[in-house]
């Protein structure tokens, strides 16, 4: 009897104090390989909110390919917050309403925290001497990333390729399509996402030549240390913003604004730019940068901006179906 | 007394008619219908020449050539030997025999992405098989052959399930009198056997032919992908979802889905056929 009585007492004492216990809650829907990344940023996120508010939040993590990931939110997931890798997943959610049609200004840098680069990473000793794009359309040479059409990463990898035959050859359009055509059809096989790829090259032992995001290659090298893989670093590669912005839509059904907008603007901090740089992507904020910049190589970068004209342009004449990417794909 | 009381009507466990049909249908309208109609209207709002010109381009005919080639391969290795091992489940007793016959469920149970993960590290120029193959020059992985092993892998159970308790049903009384008649083992099969099966068995061959048309999850992983040359038709779908271009996903799907329906409605005039032939045989 006393025993259930303290219960009881216990309980009312629990559901009477609950208020005080604000619970903030955060869906972050985010792209395939920030499963780790975001693991390490969300609880250091939490007690900066609990310091900063005395209230505390949990935050949902959810990861897939971006543009698997824009569709579902534009079908009704109901993310507080995008962290993708393209800017026009994020533009199809603004083009649907859920997002502010200027996103992009409302953070820094093109509201784009950090920022990688497609790279490459070899077999140890790099037996097939890989060192920069050309050797990626060299006969005999089988390199690894997925669909372009399904990832993110790879639509990365194919206009980095494309930038990079722009520029050594004075921007003739047709040797570029040539150049990537040959890089293509060496692929021996498309996986659907980025880690799917990885899988390929590092456990089946596929391919000599993984392409994916500078900060992707250096964690495989590490999660795979044992086969030795090196990094590569091509000469020039596209400049891979990731671009962040608030569901609005869904932030101010969910009275999650307040929390949403911190916890973008908190990946500015130098506190969160620190653990970004531990997972290898550059960084925007100089002190962070210049702490990590002897582990990350010199490379000219160019933007979709500069090479391409812009992502519209680079959706309407690339990436459309029947675009210039679906006639060297299809044709390899 | 009582049964004058309650007259001849058998009592049903589930309430009646009326209220238990009412809800299988509403059921079958919300999980099955809906979904379906939702898909026709997609794929119908675009207009007769966008349809056409989706289904006649060279990827879509491409990627529908490989499903339906390696479904029908797949099907006709599952027809083959689901019907021995039903054969051997039914008519011989062994040790582990329960335990073989829980396994042939696992393809139902298993994801099949972690079947297509499993299946590619088997067969990768490194795995187990794969490397044997390899040595005597046979890439499976990232060729047709994979996905054939992936549909053969994720419908196998159709076949051994719908054959299964056929060859239970069957009286092996049939058989020992056709023997001492004279019969050959072949003719036992032939004049016995063979007619009491085969509507179960090709009802069996035809679901697991569906499935394999739909199969999506284990194909990718060991399919290769590449267009016009390993690329299914439920992935081409997936990557016109990936492009937001919903009406050429829903027009390959439409296509899936008609050849599945048609199939279904021969399976199940098969399976009709079958139980009229079990019933006669009584």
């Amino acid at each position: 009897m006393k025993s259930r009585f303290f219960l009881a007492t216990a309980l009312v004492a629990t559901l009477g104090t609950s208020p005080a216990f604000a619970q903030d809650k955060l869906l972050n829907v985010s792209y395939d390989v920030a499963r780790e990344l975001f693991e390490a940023l969300n609880p250091v996120f939490a007690a900066h909110w609990q310091e900063t508010t005395g209230r505390t939040v949990t935050i949902d993590q959810s990861h897939g390919g971006s543009s698997a990931q824009a569709r579902a939110i534009l079908e009704g997931l109901p993310a507080d917050v995008v962290t993708f890798n393209q800017e026009t997943d994020i533009d199809v959610l603004a083009n649907g309403g859920l997002v502010d049609t200027n996103w992009r200004e409302a953070l820094p840098n093109g509201a784009s925290p950090w920022y990688s680069l497609p790279a490459f990473l070899v077999r140890e000793g790099n037996p097939k001497g890989i060192e920069d794009w050309d050797d990626l359309a060299r006969e005999g040479v089988q390199p690894i990333f997925p669909n372009p059409k399904t990832s993110g990463n790879a639509r990365y990898t194919y206009l980095a390729a494309y930038a990079y035959a722009l520029a050594t050859n004075g921007g003739d359009d047709a040797a570029a399509q040539e150049f990537v055509g040959k890089i293509l059809a060496n692929v021996p096989v498309f996986d659907t996402g980025g880690r799917a790829a990885t899988q390929t090259f590092a456990e089946r032992g596929i391919g000599d030549v993984l392409v994916t995001f500078e900060a992707e290659t250096a964690g495989i090298a590490e999660s795979y240390a044992d086969q030795g893989f090196v990094r590569v670093t091509p000469s020039r590669s596209l400049f891979a913003a990731f671009p962040v912005a608030a569901v609005s839509a869904n932030t101010e059904r969910n009275g999650t604004i307040e929390v949403a907008n911190a916890y973008l603007e908190w990946l500015y901090s130098p506190e969160a730019q620190r653990i970004v740089a531990e997972y290898h992507y550059r960084v925007n904020d100089p002190e962070v940068a210049a702490e990590f910049a002897d582990q990350l190589p010199q490379v000219e970068l160019v933007t979709v901006d500069d090479a391409f004209g812009g992502w519209a342009n680079v959706n309407a004449e690339h990436l459309s179906d029947g675009g210039i990417l679906d006639q060297v794909f299809v044709n390899r | 007394m009582i049964s004058l009381a309650h007259p001849i009507r058998r009592k049903r466990v589930l309430p009646g008619l009326s209220l238990s049909l009412g809800t299988t249908l509403l059921y079958v309208a919300l999980i099955i219908l809906l979904p379906v109609v939702a898909l026709v209207l997609k794929g119908a709002a675009i207009g007769p020449e966008r349809f056409v010109a989706i289904v006649t381009s060279p990827r879509t005919v491409a990627a529908f050539k490989i499903t339906l080639l390696a479904a029908t391969a797949a099907t006709i290795i599952n027809a083959l030997y689901g019907l021995l091992m039903a054969w051997v489940l039914v008519r011989y007793e062994f040790p582990g025999k329960r335990i073989l016959d829980a396994l042939m469920d696992v393809p139902f149970a298993l994801p099949t992405a972690v079947a297509g993960l499993a299946l590619t590290a088997l067969f990768s120029a490194n795995g187990w098989f794969g490397s044997l193959l390899d040595a005597a020059g046979i890439s499976v992985v990232y060729t047709i052959w994979g996905i054939i092993i992936a549909m053969t892998f994720t419908s196998i159970p159709f076949v051994v399930r719908t054959v299964q308790p056929v060859l239970e049903d069957l009286d092996p009384a049939l058989e020992q009198a056709a023997e001492t008649l004279g019969a050959s083992p072949f003719t036992v099969f032939r004049r016995i056997v063979l007619p009491a099966i085969l509507p179960a068995w090709l009802a069996g061959a035809t679901v697991s032919f569906a499935r394999s048309l739909g199969e999506f999850g284990a194909v990718v992983f060991i399919a290769g992908n590449i267009p016009m040359k390993t690329e299914i038709a439920s992935l081409l779908a997936f990557i016109r979802l990936a492009e937001y271009d919903y009406n050429g996903a829903a027009v390959i799907a439409l296509c899936l889905l008609a050849i599945a329906l048609v199939l279904l409605v021969v399976s199940n005039i098969l399976q009709h056929w079958a139980s009229r032939y079990r019933e006669a045989n009584r």
